[in-house]
């Protein structure tokens, strides 16, 4: 039996980037809405690491805040075991706070460059009250930055003291400090060289299989989502195009969307060998596409796609939004 | 007429500073042959920008030269004068940045900047330059391009810019282009199409090109021969299929190993320990000893010298000669 911690229904956040009133009038300029993220829904189960990929303006990070409760949705709802989650203050988010933690891109900007390292691991432990009877704070910090591979003498000096990798790991051990279930990573790894990568990958691994962790994690890198993920969401202009399984993704990718991101990633594996170029660029998410947003680079768009939405609709072990799958053209 | 276009002898790179001299480029010696594409890559701060910079005259003071020489075609370039190196750049050397803004100038239109280009390095009038100007938008894949030519560059889409700012740097069909990381601000379908464009435009002219980049994926994909820098050092140079499948240095097998592949299930990927040392903290010896594997006391207190390993160089005691007795 599956056991869900995170359930998403019918998530959608719109931006109002219209210019400033008076502008409007002055110019006469219509009102703009951009729709971030648009009718999404997924479930993320207990222990398990579910990513999202998709190209820049997405809507990654969009919902990646509106899981931790930073920005609130403009429609849909979340549940965290259960509890829905709403936007900072609110009776029932201070219950779960703790239980969810977020890591971002980074790693500079998320800590506080004039407090001790020490101090910062320690705020969530305090913020929280969850220093354990005879295990005190000090003892906690002590292990937690042993547990990310940093040393207790560590903890006295400031963030610009240490590297990037290392602020990473020390970003970890804040977040862990709070004894959280669910961790939403942000492009964890972006602002690091591989072989720094490659540790801070390997510390999150293992840091799941010791603590039981759930991850959401966000990466437009498609080989570090494959080696993290054991599901994918993918998605395109605000909308989830396709839900696999990690390994069934790449192996068998099913929207033309993912075939057409696959065939452009750049391997290893492929020296010498030619990649197929992508045809076209994302539209202007201001003004997106009627129909299947993906229908002007689709090569199998037919008129349906110019008029009608597709929905995921289940497919195999997965979840697909396209017309050519489910007419059985793809 | 010798196959070798650059070359590239001891470059030295050094920043005064008041905590003493920094070496950013630290003896570095390579050959970019005619028509080929060489991979420079390595982490944050090895060198590889600064390598690209002194090849095209462009460092910031107090930043400068120290030692070592750079030819093109049999012509000495690292000391001529300011002027003299401006006609070569543009003219010889074209370069592709990863900010397509900072080839582009806000306030002209793409004609007025590609037209302008083009005369000033060949001979031709307005209109010659102008339809020339089209004909290369058309090349790099701009589409419409006639229509689109008297547009102002922030009309163009990130991925759009870039084509362009190739386009320019191909407009005086110099010998060589210098591309410092010019897909690593695009998102991975775009940057596809501009490796593509870039590569096929270059095999067209015959042209060669120096292509910067942290991306090994891309390398892979675009570039005959790597050169892996390392703390403002040459670790090993060589054939792309080679390097990643066989790597010699440990330090290039470490990054090889630590980069998740859409091939392979690897349960963990291998780790360097560390980080590379900062410009002021390298480390006697070999540099990549401290995060080594296989250190050797050797290691610790002479610097390996950079040894032709079959079609390759590498820099590490390990594949002297003398060590096998
Ligand atoms: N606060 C905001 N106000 C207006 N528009 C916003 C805001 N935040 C995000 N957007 C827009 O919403 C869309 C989705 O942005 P988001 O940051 O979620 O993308 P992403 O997938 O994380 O992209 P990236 O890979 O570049 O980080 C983009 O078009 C972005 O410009
Ligand atoms: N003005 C300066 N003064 C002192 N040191 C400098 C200066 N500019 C650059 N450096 C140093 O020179 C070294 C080489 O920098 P370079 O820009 O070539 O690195 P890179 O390999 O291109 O890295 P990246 O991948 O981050 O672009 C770095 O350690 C950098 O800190
Ligand atoms: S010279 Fe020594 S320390 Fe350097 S890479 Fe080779 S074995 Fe490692
Ligand atoms: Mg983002
Ligand atoms: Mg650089």
């Amino acid at each position: 039996m599956t056991d869900m911690l995170i359930n998403v229904e019918n998530l959608s956040r719109v931006f109002d980037v219209s210019k400033p009133w008076l502008n409007r009038v002055l110019e006469n300029d219509e009102k703009k809405l951009l729709t971030a993220v648009n009718n999404v829904s997924f479930q993320i189960n207990r222990g398990e690491t579910f990513a999202l990929v998709g190209e820049s303006g997405s809507g990654k990070s969009t919902i990646a805040k509106l899981i931790v409760g930073l920005i609130g949705p403009s429609a849909g709802r979340i549940a965290f075991d259960g509890t829905e989650i709403a936007s900072q203050g609110s009776v029932s988010m201070r219950q779960i706070r703790s239980r969810l933690q977020m890591i971002f891109q980074d790693p500079f900007a998320s800590l506080n460059p004039r407090w001790r390292v020490r101090d910062i691991i320690a705020e969530p432990i305090r913020k929280f009250g969850l220093a354990d009877e005879g295990d005190t704070q000090d003892k906690r910090v002590e292990q937690l930055l042993e547990t990310v591979g940093l040393s207790a003498p560590d903890g006295a000096k400031y963030p610009h003291e240490f590297s990037g990798g290392q602020r990473q790991r020390v970003a970890i051990a804040r977040a862990l400090s709070a004894k959280p279930e669910f961790i939403v990573c942000d492009e964890p790894t972006s602002a690091l060289d591989v072989s720094v990568q490659a540790q801070i990958l390997n510390l999150m691994r293992d840091l799941q299989d010791e603590f039981g962790l759930t991850y959401l994690f966000i990466s437009h890198d498609l080989s570090v989502v494959r080696h993290m993920a054991t599901r994918i969401g993918v998605l395109y202009l605000g909308r989830l195009v396709e839900i696999a399984d990690g390994k069934t993704l790449f192996s068998d990718p099913q929207h033309p969307y993912t075939k057409m991101l696959l065939d452009a990633v750049p391997d290893l594996e492929m020296a010498g060998r030619q990649r197929k170029p992508v045809e076209g660029e994302i539209p202007n998410p201001i003004d997106p596409p009627s129909g299947c947003a993906f229908h002007p680079r689709c090569p199998l768009a037919n008129a349906r796609c110019k008029t009608e939405t597709p929905e995921l609709a289940a497919n195999g072990t997965g979840e697909v939004a396209c017309f050519a799958v489910e007419e059985g053209r793809a | 007429m010798s196959d070798v276009l650059l070359s590239v002898r001891d470059l030295v790179v050094e920043f005064p500073t008041r905590r003493g001299v920094l070496t950013a480029v630290d003896r570095v010696s390579f050959d970019i042959r005619r028509g080929e594409v060489l991979g420079v890559v390595g982490e944050s701060g090895a060198g590889k920008s600064m390598t690209g910079s002194a090849i095209i005259g462009l460092i910031e003071p107090p930043g400068h030269i120290a030692g070592g020489s750079v030819h093109i075609a049999g012509e000495r370039i690292d000391d001529l004068p300011a002027e003299a190196m401006r006609k070569i750049r543009g003219k010889r050397i074209g370069m592709v940045f990863q900010d397509p803004l900072t080839s582009l100038n806000p306030l002209y239109t793409i004609a007025q900047q590609l037209t302008e280009t083009i005369r000033t390095h060949l001979d031709m009038d307005d209109r010659q330059a102008r339809a020339r100007a089209i004909e290369l938008m058309d090349e790099v894949g701009i589409p419409a391009a006639s229509r689109r030519i008297d547009d102002y560059p922030h009309q163009f889409s990130g991925g759009m810019r870039q084509r362009v700012v190739i386009a320019l740097a191909l407009c005086a069909e110099p010998q060589l282009v210098i591309a410092d990381e010019p897909t690593t601000a695009l998102d991975v379908s775009v940057q596809s199409q501009i490796i593509a464009v870039l590569k096929r435009m270059c095999a067209e002219k015959g042209t060669s090109v120096m292509l910067i980049t942290h991306d090994m994926g891309v390398i892979a994909e675009a570039a005959d021969r790597v050169a892996v820098l390392y703390a403002g050092r040459m670790a090993e140079i060589g054939p792309v299929r080679e390097v990643i499948k066989d790597a010699k240095h440990p330090y290039t097998a470490g990054l090889m190993g630590s980069i998740p592949t859409l091939m392979q299930d690897e349960d963990r990927l291998t780790q360097i320990p560390g980080s590379m040392p900062r410009l002021s903290e390298i480390p006697a010896g070999c540099a990549f000893g401290p995060r080594c594997p296989k250190v050797f006391d050797r290691c610790r207190t002479e610097q390996p010298a950079v040894r032709p390993v079959g079609e390759r160089e590498v820099a590490c005691h390990l594949f002297d000669p003398a060590m096998a007795q």
